[in-house]
């Protein structure tokens, strides 16, 4: 294929990543900003949500869209009550204290992996997107006949992939509607900028905890949901979202919600991107570097303000 | 008695315990806690850093590869002897930590953790890409005849136990040591109050570097070693997975305590070992198990028995 | 989970008898003197470690090994057992991890007092914990497809005498592909050890036959998206050559069409790709029309040995190569039957050495090595195997098969004589 449609394939599928990316770093942003949690299992909520999407879609039957919409909304329902218990049973206990949550998280990925792989079993399953059209995409070129519309082979992409952009987009101005315009977002905020103040002005900062805890775990679910249809449901799924989301989180400067939407999009375009110049593993290689060495050099991330 | 002798006391008799188990042990947990000693090896160093300084790094496995390929690599493609072969290693290690260490000192906290989790990942890719000498994910074997140490076969049972306690039993000394030394106490002084140390005068950064370098050289000494006395180099072990592990072990064990990394190392591998027996869901009862610790032994077993009996306990 | 480990109570008895004497056992199967003591307790079961995948990375396929494990485990002891005696699986969960997977090892040989170890597939596992086998002077009987075996990397206690390596798969694979795909082939491999040995043995392979490898795309390990890849494909590109291995393959396939859309190269895979994964999984039509290379047809063919059948209803597994209580599941069928026939080659090597306890495990060893021709039959089901007793490595035919309304349909059978090469070890020179 040629330089620029290349190209401009890599950025659509970086796109596709991006957009799953920062609905899962977003999550593990509000927790990290609110409740000052490093989430270990953040990854697993992310796997949780593409597994429960294949049982309820495989439970349903008919349609793949009736399924899909009821995943939907169930998934991420269910594994945000079950991060909320966790909050209140676990975290709220160790009183939040940084080296023990972070032990207790991976108890719990522990956990979560073992269940799955016992009750669901170790393969990975799909799940039918709800509409899934090949869109071949045209490319101009300037030939000796001046300018032309090409088709270059391979140039596409699909229906799905696109709406998973959408959906991202739709769900990330909702989250910012609830942040900024409801009673619940403003005590998040507070919480956030000084917890002890809010305390003081009788905020229910306790009660917020296992909110925002499940919260961060239904955005998750959800992009575990919308990623299924695209990869598969698998108990180990939950690594490289992980991994990525706490970089994006980072690097996105903590606390910072637009941080992280810019930097997953940065994070997951500049993956795609990078891989069309260099060798596959080279580029993976490179990457990694380049994100040490941004917070090497801006350890208060490329969009924060405070240190860490 | 005095703390000190005290303290003298307990890690003599924990050296000559393990030396009275080399006798009595049957062959499988003899052999097991040959592994658990090079691996409690690998723990200490992480505790320098985390236990004693207070840094979380996610990328210890770096050097404990560093160690390991360092040797391995320099036996299959240069010929090294197993002597010449360790001090590679152990060069390597340490060569690694100290460019990582200038590096990632530059941030603190979480950031801290997620700079040496990149660099160790790179470290992973790093293994794979150069697949025509590493064999990538697979590995590969140091044969019996390249593992003879001054004459000693490390592939021998026995031999492998001795080495593992000496390499445990110098390295739980030089913790000691060096936890006692003026640099460990300007290290606690910094966990503590890092602000302060710096107002006392304290050049903080090369404080943590040379923490981060000894942890990193002592992390590398234990994957050579690991390599040399079980045959095998494998990607497997540059992997986060072997990053957590040592932080699992220290906490569990005690962080900040000098025997925890050994008894933390020795509870999770027979947690696994025997859990495995009864079920297949062993890394549920793990799970439970990390859980439970942090909710009623927060302190790690070590830290436990520190507040509770021994407050003398370095 | 469904793999099965023998049951608590029992185990638990036996643990605790054994930690008490497993280092008087130890010692004195060292001991020359006590050999015969040890040949006189020969009604005990013949004990067959069971090094299983059954967590991590390669736990779909730990599954399906140990049903076919248990189900050839039955059939022996149904059928008289091994000189008389009752066969006894230990499984152990190595958590698809070269540490653990050594750790196993040594249990098997020191803690449960297994005669032989038996049934790893992950190479790194394999490779980590053959020292120990070799140390512990365990013969370790690995189903794994390496060629690590072969290749001289490992010693004389790991035998591969149930399955083929991956080097001569790969070039029984060049003289179809160059004589009826294309010559101009383009290779997709992940980017470590496995899709390594696929792109050197196959570009060298096909270059014999008049073709090349015009490029060769490496994708790298825990990588989750494909589509980026795909543009380094040449358009002139008349084959491409497929591996992937791990969750992730269904989306790599799937991307593969969706990124081709009406128009693609002829297209060859390793059902590796595919290995317990649906073919009628949505997303996969666009497979239709394709090859693969099947180390034993998932689908039960026109020509079905009756061995194969005798196989499929012991394992559990139906004529479309699933498990017969559930449709969905598939098996990995191209690589579980090694489990059965290793467990076969065992019960003949054991047979032909007289074995009644560890002290015989050299004479095992050596009845192995004696080995050659292996005809088809009920105990290697998937065809006549040839065994080189120098290499500790077993050939076998291979199979290709092609994509026709779902299902794969055999379209060329790779004789023996194509999958062998040169010695590259001689293992009977090793001393036990």
């Amino acid at each position: 294929m040629e330089f620029g449609p290349h190209l401009l394939l890599a950025i659509l599928e970086g796109a596709v990543q991006a957009a799953v990316l920062t609905l899962t770093a977003v999550g593990l942003s509000l927790v990290f900003g609110v409740m000052r949690v490093v989430n270990v299992a953040h990854g697993e909520f992310y796997m949780l949500g593409a597994v429960l999407a294949w049982c309820v879609t495989s439970t349903l039957g008919g349609h793949p869209a009736i399924g899909f919409v009821a995943a939907l909304i169930i998934a991420p329902l269910m594994v945000g009550l079950i991060a909320a218990a966790a909050d209140i049973f676990i975290l709220k206990r160790l009183e939040y204290e940084p080296k023990n949550t972070i032990v207790a998280t991976i108890g719990m990925l522990y956990v979560i992996q073992q269940v799955t792989l016992i009750a669901y079993g170790p393969e990975a399953r799909p799940v039918q997107a709800p509409f899934n059209q090949r869109i071949s995409l045209p490319w101009f070129e300037f030939g000796d006949a001046g300018f032309a519309l090409t088709w270059p082979w391979g140039f596409g992409t699909t229906t799905y992939k696109l709406a998973v952009i959408v959906a991202a987009v739709v769900v990330l101005i909702g989250l910012w509607n609830l942040m900024a315009r409801s009673r619940l977002g403003l005590i998040m905020r507070a919480t956030q900028l000084d917890r002890e103040m809010a305390q003081a002005f009788g905020m229910p900062v306790e009660k917020v905890n296992a909110m925002v805890f499940g919260l961060g775990a239904a955005l998750a679910a959800l992009a575990g949901v919308l990623i299924v249809p695209i990869q598969q449901a698998h108990y180990l799924m939950g690594a490289e979202p992980l991994l990525l989301s706490f970089i994006v989180v980072i690097i996105g400067g903590l606390g910072s919600l637009a941080g992280t939407v810019l930097a997953a999009v940065v994070i997951g375009l500049s993956d795609g991107v990078i891989s069309v110049f260099f060798s596959p593993t080279l580029a993976k290689i490179l990457s990694t570097l380049f994100v040490a060495l941004i917070l090497v050099f801006r350890p208060q991330g490329l969009f924060g303000k405070r240190d860490l | 008695m005095s703390a000190r002798s005290k303290t003298l006391a307990l890690h003599v008799g924990v050296i000559l315990a393990l030396l009275l188990l080399h006798f009595v042990l049957p062959t499988y947990h003899h052999g097991n806690l040959a592994r658990i000693m090079v691996l409690s090896v690998y723990a200490m160093g992480f505790n320098l850093v985390f236990g004693y300084t207070g840094l979380l790094s996610l990328g210890h496995a770096l050097f404990f590869a560093a160690g390991m390929y360092g040797s391995g690599l320099t036996i299959a493609h240069l010929g090294f002897g197993a002597e010449a072969a360790f001090l590679a290693g152990v060069v390597s290690a340490f060569i690694i930590s100290a460019i990582v260490g200038a590096l990632a000192l530059r941030t603190a906290g979480v950031a801290l953790m997620i700079v040496t989790l990149m660099f160790a990942q790179a470290g992973w890719y790093t293994i794979l890409y150069f697949g025509e000498y590493t064999r990538g994910d697979e590995g590969f074997v140091i044969q019996r005849p390249d593992r003879v140490f001054w004459g000693i076969d490390l592939s021998d049972a026995s031999n492998r136990y001795l080495v593992a306690l000496l390499l445990f039993a110098a390295t739980l000394i030089i913790t000691l040591k060096f936890v006692e030394s003026r640099f460990g106490r300007v290290l606690v002084a910094i966990r503590e109050n890092e602000e302060r140390a710096r107002m006392l005068g304290y050049d903080i950064f090369r404080y943590k570097l040379g923490a981060v370098i000894l942890s990193g050289t002592i992390s590398g000494l234990a994957g050579a070693s690991y390599g040399l006395l079980f045959g095998y180099v494998g990607a497997t072990f540059a992997t986060v997975q072997y990053s957590i592990l040592p932080l699992l072990w220290v906490l569990l064990g005690g962080a900040g305590t000098v025997l925890g990394p050994l008894v933390g190392t020795a509870f999770m591998t027979y947690l696994i070992d025997k859990s495995s027996e009864y079920t297949a869901a062993y890394m549920i009862v793990a799970g439970v198990v990390l859980v439970l610790l942090t909710l009623f032994a927060r302190q790690g077993i070590m830290g436990e028995v520190r507040r509770r009996f021994l407050p003398w306990l370095p | 989970m469904t793999y099965k480990t023998p049951k608590p109570e029992t185990r638990r008895s036996v643990l605790t008898k054994l930690a008490a004497s497993s280092a008087v056992v130890a010692g004195a199967a060292a001991m020359p003197g006590f050999v015969r003591y040890s040949q006189a307790q020969t009604s005990a079961p013949i004990k067959i470690g069971f090094q299983v995948h059954g967590t991590g990375i390669g736990a779909a396929y730990g599954r399906w090994y140990d049903r076919t494990t248990t189900a050839a485990a039955k059939l022996i002891n149904d059928t008289g057992g091994i000189n008389g005696r009752m066969v006894e699986i230990v499984a152990e969960d190595d958590g698809t991890d070269p540490k653990r997977g050594a750790e196993v090892v040594e249990k098997f040989a020191s803690q449960h007092n297994c005669d032989v170890a038996f049934g790893t597939l992950f190479s790194h596992v394999v490779i980590g914990s053959s020292p120990r086998a070799g140390e512990l002077k365990l013969p370790y009987f690995v189903v794994s497809e390496g060629h690590h075996v072969a290749s001289g990397a490992l010693n004389r206690y790991t035998l591969q005498p149930g399955i083929t390596d991956v080097k001569s798969q790969v070039q029984a694979m060049a003289p179809f592909v160059a004589s009826t795909l294309g010559k101009k082939v383009t290779m997709i491999f992940p980017d470590f050890a496995f899709g390594h040995n696929h792109r050197d043995y196959f570009s060298a392979a096909i270059k014999e036959h008049g073709g090349e490898v015009i490029q060769h795309i490496a994708i790298p390990p825990s990588e989750s998206s494909f589509t980026k890849y795909f543009p380094q494909i040449p358009r002139e590109t008349e084959v491409l050559y497929h591996v992937m291995v791990g969750p992730a393959v269904l989306t790599f396939v799937k991307e593969l069409g969706e990124f081709f859309g009406p128009s693609r190269p002829e297209i060859f895979g390793f059902i590796d790709s595919l290995e317990a994964v649906d073919l009628a999984s949505p997303g996969l039509e666009f497979l239709d029309g394709t090859y693969f290379w099947e180390g034993n047809p998932r689908y039960a063919q026109a020509d079905q040995s009756e061995h194969d059948k005798f196989f499929r209803a012991a394992v559990g597994v139906d004529e479309n190569g699933a498990s017969v209580a559930d449709p969905k599941d598939v098996a990995t069928y191209s690589h579980m039957f090694g489990c059965w026939e290793t467990l076969h080659v065992i019960k003949a090597g054991m047979e032909a050495a007289g074995y009644s306890g560890p002290g015989d495990r050299a004479k095992l060893i050596e009845a192995v090595e004696a080995m050659t021709e292996m005809p088809l039959s009920q105990g290697h089901p998937q065809g006549p195997k040839l065994f080189n007793g120098k290499t500790h490595q077993v050939f076998g035919q291979q199979y290709i098969t092609k994509v026709v309304n779902g299902k794969l349909l055999l379209a060329h059978t790779a004789p023996i004589a194509d999958t062998l090469y040169p010695d590259e070890v001689d293992y009977t020179t090793q001393s036990f």
